[in-house]
């Protein structure tokens, strides 16, 4: 629960307490010294910038960085995602993604295998703020990215 | 000094709300909001006289007609334009320099030949111009900036050389507010042999400019920055280059004679309006200028000195913001562009919209300039005839309460 509060018309939802602690603090940017998937994602329209590393042991992502630059909701959902996702296989992840996305633009989401959003649930107010939707959505479709290119990586072989 | 308070009246939009709040308009550089004898010039000519211009024999053509070639002449007069055959009217700045591009550039400008520009250029006065020296083997050279961001001009005479054919720049940049000296500038261009382009999008709306005392070839502009509608715009172009140049866009309306295996060219300025032009935007647009004429454009540069200044000494109070471009209203209009250190941009513009409050944040068109101010986006608060001292009370006070706001731990 948000325990900020503001004459400004609900901002709060979009600045949720835990959104503005991981713009403040952001978790997991140290660079990895190896890892085995990786992709960078610009929002040309407002200049935000994702650089997401991921580690894979037996298949769980057991290590993620993210370096950035941008406003705080696209700066905290990369912070948050990075959190999200360890301990998760690429496949829960990218069903976490499309999960998230749904929530974004609105949509209920006919995946129900993810149950628990945790900290992700924070996110939720952004889609009262269409022209902020993207931002939260930079990371997650920088992910995605990394995701298909190293499927289609390891698809050759 | 002008009547602020008359002015707000004459402009419907400014009695609205926004999320409960009365609406603070400071994102004039972007486009202006329009007066009601602007808008009931619209509704007059669909209701009273819509009809085609210049070959109609009937009475509505004919008056629209007069209505037409009337705004173009007010638009020539109002830029000091010795004739109305130089003044081409098109959809807006871009149009303009892509015409200036495409009819001029690319058969003056030959391998080897030089480009001058700057660093704070709109992306409308730069990427045309990387497309002709890519087309031609020519060279794009930049005025680099000093320090404080205005022009460097002290290395003029190596950038202006025999091979400078063109010198395209800004006469008041959409980011820092600076005005460029760009008499001096087309003075130095032509003592070389080059021509000067100045885009005028930012000056025409806000000073007095006179393309005859400024010697200029080229001035672009747009109409909706200036009270106008959207969708017309202006291209003075200097009689002797007029003459020269191909046409543009070739159909309808630029012609004289048309056989099966080729056409005759129509007298300037109609040889570059090919098609049904934009009739009732440019009708519209001949009222916004009686309007601005009406009001004095000494005095609306004084309105917008003082209020500009008053915002940044009120600027002073918040230490963490930095503010871009000149300190001296001599050489800058009503834009002031700012940081606000840990807040991004879109946080700020988010911010100030609960409160009725709008600006632009990003990187306004000029990411060339970002690169070099070492920020990914600003904030930009620009003003016009109809904003208030209290009006950037506000924007001052919102902008303490955001900063407060994200700062807090």
């Amino acid at each position: 629960m948000s325990t900020q509060s503001s004459d400004f018309a609900d901002v709060d939802d979009l600045y949720q307490e835990i959104i503005l602690d991981h713009y403040r603090s952001p978790r997991n940017q140290e660079k990895l010294a190896e890892s085995d998937l990786e992709a960078e994602g610009v929002n040309p329209f407002c200049g935000d910038e994702v650089a997401i590393h991921v580690k894979l042991t037996d298949g769980i992502v057991t290590a993620v960085s993210f370096k950035g630059i941008g406003c705080s909701i696209s700066q905290a959902s990369a912070s948050i995602l990075t959190d999200a996702i360890k301990g998760k296989t690429l496949n829960e992840s990218e069903a976490l993604y499309l999960h998230f996305r749904d929530m974004m633009y609105g949509r209920s989401s006919l995946d129900d295998s993810v149950d628990h959003l945790g900290e992700v649930e924070a996110l939720a107010g952004v889609k009262k703020f269409p022209i902020r939707v993207k931002c939260a959505l930079l990371a997650w479709t920088t992910l995605e990215d990394a995701i298909k290119k190293y499927a289609s990586d390891e698809a050759v072989k | 000094m002008i009547d602020v308070n008359a002015i707000r009246k004459d402009f419907p939009i400014l009695s609205r709300q926004v999320y409960g709040n009365p609406l603070i308009y400071l994102d004039n550089a972007a486009t202006s909001q329009k007066p009601n004898s602007v808008i009931r010039a619209l509704t007059e000519y669909y209701e009273g006289y819509n009809s085609n211009i210049h070959r109609g024999v009937h009475s509505l053509s004919m008056e629209a007609t007069d209505r037409y070639e009337e705004a173009r002449r007010k638009c020539a007069n109002f830029i000091g334009s010795p004739s109305p055959e130089e003044l081409i009217l098109l959809r807006n700045t871009t149009e303009a320099i892509n015409l200036v591009a495409q009819s001029w550039a690319q058969n003056n400008v030959g391998p080897g030949d030089e480009i001058l520009t700057t660093h704070m250029e709109h992306h409308s006065n730069l990427v045309p111009w990387q497309k002709v020296v890519q087309d031609k083997g020519a060279t794009l050279k930049f005025i680099p900036l000093t320090a404080d961001h205005s022009l460097d001009l002290s290395d003029l005479d190596k950038l202006l050389t025999s091979r400078t054919k063109l010198v395209a720049l800004n006469h008041m940049s959409n980011v820092l507010g600076s005005i460029n000296p760009v008499k001096e500038l087309g003075e130095a261009a032509h003592r070389v042999g080059a021509r000067i382009l100045i885009d005028g999008a930012q000056s025409v709306p806000h000073l007095k400019v006179d393309v005859k005392d400024l010697d200029c070839d080229f001035m672009a502009f747009s109409g909706h920055k200036m009270l106008a509608p959207t969708g017309i715009g202006a291209l003075y172009v200097k009689q002797e280059i007029l003459e020269g140049m191909e046409p543009f866009l070739r159909g309808g309306e630029m012609v004289r004679q048309v056989w099966d295996d080729h056409a005759t060219w129509n007298d300037l300025p109609l040889r570059f309006e090919a098609g049904t032009p934009n009739i009732a935007d440019t009708i519209a647009f001949g009222v916004a200028i009686d309007y601005l004429e009406s009001i004095g454009m000494d005095n609306v540069r004084e309105h917008e000195i003082s209020i500009t200044e008053y915002a940044l000494n009120a600027f002073q109070e918040l230490e963490e913001v930095k503010v871009f471009g000149p300190r001296d209203m001599n050489y800058r209009g009503g834009i002031i562009s700012f940081y606000a250190g840990d807040v991004h941009p879109h946080d700020v513009g988010t911010m100030l919209d609960r409160k009725g409050i709008a600006i632009r944040t990003g990187h306004h068109c000029a990411m060339p300039l970002m690169n070099r101010l070492s920020v990914p986006a600003t904030a930009r608060a620009s003003f016009y005839i109809y904003n208030t001292e209290e009006e950037v009370d506000m924007l001052v006070d919102t902008l303490k309460a955001t900063l407060r706001y994200f700062t807090k731990a």
